[in-house]
């Protein structure tokens, strides 16, 4: 890849960015981000189909599956140019990140057929349906069960999933179930694709700490899914699942430091402006912000690598406990800074910015396995150290 | 930018490390150690004279291989892995970039290829080891005298003094800053002092109107703060890189002491307060070293002020990084960590020692926030 193709494309979407998210987008800058997702659920989908039009829906999908085929470098690009512009949290995430490469990778031929179009040209919403009430961290301890009816090859589901974001605003759910009786942990699970819109599926939003509704619970009774929408085979259901995760691995949270980085902008400009820039402490711990920032920047330049060596195995595994961590800091950080003033809500753009800051960026160390649990794989996976006991109970 | 390193670093990198943890273990640190020298003669000799790693730090003008500084963090990392007790740091990172940021043509060819060849080791008196700008207070002067220069003052704290071959001494000659070297006989005092590091010499220089001839200025005409900057966050890169790998070699310590211990019944590395204690220092270590490698290869394209406050940020990690790195090597060992016979103690007293020397992490938050602050914009 030459310097030059890379800052081509790099004008190309900034230029893009500048011409498309005005005008009636313009309220979606910097807002949908994780934890803000039903920030304005329909122009957000609007701005999908926008994107799509311009083809930029995708772009690190293979061509043949109409992406634009583009190289981890360029996607890096994209990401940047697209958080550097304040490009609001992507609706399609799901669809687009983890959907679609899990059926690239493992789906049939019908299914890519079927549903990589929907998500391409952001018409087809997609959301998680793994975490259950009793299986959060402990994601093998899923009790949704699925059975097929022999006659019509249908399967049969019924549990309840729970924290399933967007789920209020997606056409579509993957599913995570067991589907054979007396099963337990990884095995005898099946991995489903299901429509959300049926007489067996209620959804119900659950309100977060920040107030708005981004996660919801889906209750499951007898709702169907077709034969032809299992992905591998019965009893497969955790290894699709774990790929799944494993496409995630984090060109989209290098946009995401973009963002970062003008948070930490707009947190030095108020401490300019309301002289906590002066305060010494306060100088040390917005300097260490900066530290911890830059450093995000080269490790993640090294976790998207090709490196095979250990040491950036290590790292990869780390990357996530190092940036939410960071990010959780910096809301703090935020309204310290602030003082009194982050004590009240509305009137002030920047203000709330930093506030949503504070409340979303708790959700970082939660999501995507804890940070308990990112440090119970670092250890064992990266310094091979044992194993955590299971115990009896459920 | 690419932070992978390519074939020919990952070689140095594995033989470097595979001759330290053969040529510079435990056992062997420990007899430098009790011997109170703070310098091992013999592993000097091969790795400057043998390895050749001081030409990997000298340009090809000179004689040398003129790798970057990827190589040299590289080669730092390795040495502080098994604290190699050696001049390597005083020698590649400090002096020979000393060298090359003032010293004249003349002055540059008569020191850098004996350097390359591992012919001699050299040490800076800096002015205040304990700064992030070491050169700020150079309490030497100099004089002009008929045939050359007379040197008086004293340095209080000058590392790897008495392991070096040569010395390089800032001095303030009127207005100006001008810079001297004194080889092993040109009449100055050196003092061992007994240190709380025992891997790492420090010594008291001291001059006493000191005659020495003009060629030993070394600097083609005076110079000023900013021609020695760029020499200065080498210095600071080496060190962070040294204290990022005396963080893995303390880790590794303990990973294999938890693995080993058993207590209620099962080995400690098993309990989850162990396990995640472990894991976090790998998180940070894993930032602390991205940081150096970032930073290194920034600092190859070139110095500016981002470059600085990079190089201060590596600084800043390294510090903090082991220290936490080797209290909790204390800790975790339990009992032993607190005898003389396990290692632990080692890398805690490095720890200290190295994150005293050109500043501590709060002095160089202190500098990014001015960069940030007084400079101008943020991230
Ligand atoms: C904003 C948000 C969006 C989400 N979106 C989705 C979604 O779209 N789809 C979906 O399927 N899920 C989603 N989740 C759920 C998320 O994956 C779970 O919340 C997460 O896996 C934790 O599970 P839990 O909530 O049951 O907590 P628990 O597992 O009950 O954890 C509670 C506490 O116990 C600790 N703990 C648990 N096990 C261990 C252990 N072995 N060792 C040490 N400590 C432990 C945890 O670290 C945590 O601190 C979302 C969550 C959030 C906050």
């Amino acid at each position: 890849m030459s310097a030059d193709t890379l800052t081509q494309l790099r004008t190309e979407v900034r230029a893009w960015m500048a011409d498309h998210l005005r005008g009636r987008f313009e309220p979606l800058r910097y807002r949908g981000n994780a934890g803000d997702g039903d920030a304005f659920p329909e122009l957000r989908k609007e701005w999908e189909r926008e994107l799509a039009a311009g083809r930029w829906t995708c772009p690190g999908w293979p061509e043949e599956h109409g992406g634009r085929g583009l190289s981890v470098a360029e996607q890096v690009v994209f990401q940047e140019e697209y958080g550097i512009a304040g490009g609001p949290g992507r609706m399609g995430h799901i669809g687009e990140g983890l959907m679609g490469p899990t059926l690239i990778a493992f789906g049939t031929q019908e299914q890519k057929d079927r549903f990589l179009p929907g998500i391409r040209a952001g018409t087809e919403y997609w959301c998680q349906g793994y975490s259950e009430p009793s299986a959060g961290s402990d994601l093998g301890n899923i009790r949704t069960r699925a059975r097929q009816d022999p006659s019509t090859g249908d399967w049969h589901v019924s549990g309840q999933k729970v924290w399933t974001s967007l789920a209020h605003l997606s056409d579509w759910i993957f599913v995570l179930a067991r589907c054979e009786e007396g099963s337990v942990g990884r095995n005898g699970l099946v991995f489903l694709l299901m429509p959300l819109d049926q007489p067996g599926v209620e959804v119900q939003p659950i309100r977060q700490i920040g107030g708005g509704a981004e996660f919801n619970s889906v209750f499951l009774d007898d709702a169907v899914a077709k034969p032809e929408h299992v992905v591998g085979k019965p009893g497969e259901g955790w290894k699709i699942a774990m790929a799944l995760l494993g496409f995630e691995r984090g060109i989209s949270t290098l946009g995401q430091q973009m963002a970062f980085a003008q948070e930490l902008d707009l947190i030095c400009a108020i401490a300019r402006e309301n002289g906590a820039s002066r305060s010494p402490a306060m100088r040390q711990r917005i300097a260490k912000a900066w530290v911890g920032l830059r450093a995000m920047r080269y490790l993640a330049m090294r976790v998207l690598s090709e490196d095979t060596s250990e040491e950036a195995r290590r790292e990869r595994l780390g990357y996530k406990y190092h940036w939410s961590n960071w990010h959780r800091d910096l809301g703090k950080l935020a309204m310290d800074v602030m003082g009194t003033e982050a004590n009240l809500v509305g009137g002030d753009l920047r203000r709330e910015r930093l506030q949503q800051l504070f409340l979303f960026s708790r959700a970082d160390t939660i999501y995507g396995g804890t940070n308990e649990i990112q440090l119970n794989l670092i250890a064992e996976q990266g310094l091979g150290m044992p194993r955590e006991p299971r115990g009896g109970l459920g | 930018m690419d932070l992978v390193f390519n074939d020919e670093q990952r070689f140095i990198r594995e033989e470097a490390r595979r001759f330290l943890a053969d040529k510079s273990a435990s056992e062997r640190v420990r007899q430098t150690v009790n011997a109170g020298t703070g310098f091992d003669a013999g592993l000097w000799s091969a790795i400057a004279g043998e390895l050749g790693w001081c030409a990997m730090a000298v340009p090809e003008a000179h004689d040398g291989l003129g790798l970057g500084k990827t190589e040299l963090a590289i080669l730092m990392e390795a040495a502080g892995e098994r604290l190699a007790a050696v001049p390597l740091w005083s020698t590649i990172c400090a002096g020979v970039p000393l060298l090359l940021a003032v010293a004249s043509d003349e002055a540059r060819q008569h020191y850098l290829p004996r350097i390359a060849a591992g012919e001699i080791a050299v040490a800076v008196a800096w002015g205040n080891a304990g700064a992030v700008d070491p050169l700020s207070a150079t309490a030497v002067v100099a004089e002009a005298t008929e045939a050359g220069y007379r040197l008086g003052g004293r340095v209080a704290q000058v590392i790897d003094l008495e392991a070096a071959d040569v010395v390089l001494v800032p001095a303030r000659l009127g207005e100006d800053l001008a810079l001297f070297a004194l080889e092993r006989d040109a009449g100055h005092e050196v003092r061992r002092l007994e240190t709380l590091d025992g891997t790492r010499q420090i010594g008291e220089l001291t001059m006493r109107g000191l005659a020495v001839c003009a060629q030993s200025r070394l600097d083609g005409g005076a110079y000023t703060g900013r021609d020695v900057a760029g020499a200065v966050a080498t210095a600071q890169l080496g060190l962070a890189a040294e204290q990022v790998g005396a963080a893995r070699g303390v880790m590794d310590v303990t990973l294999a002491y938890v693995a080993e211990r058993v207590q209620f019944g099962r080995t400690i590395a098993s309990f989850q307060a162990v396990k995640h204690r472990c894991a976090r220092l790998e998180v940070d270590l894993a930032e602390a070293r991205a940081l150096v490698y970032g930073a290194a290869a920034t600092l190859e394209a070139g110095l500016g002020a981002e470059t600085a406050r990079e190089v201060s940020a590596a600084r800043a990690l390294a510090s903090d990084l082991l220290f936490r790195a080797s209290e909790e090597a204390i800790q975790l060992h339990g009992g032993v960590g607190f005898t003389w016979e396990y290692d632990p103690h080692l890398y805690f007293k490095r720890a200290q020692a190295a994150c005293s020397l050109l500043g501590s992490p709060e002095d160089h938050l202190a500098v990014i926030a001015a960069g940030m602050f007084e400079e101008g914009a943020a991230a």
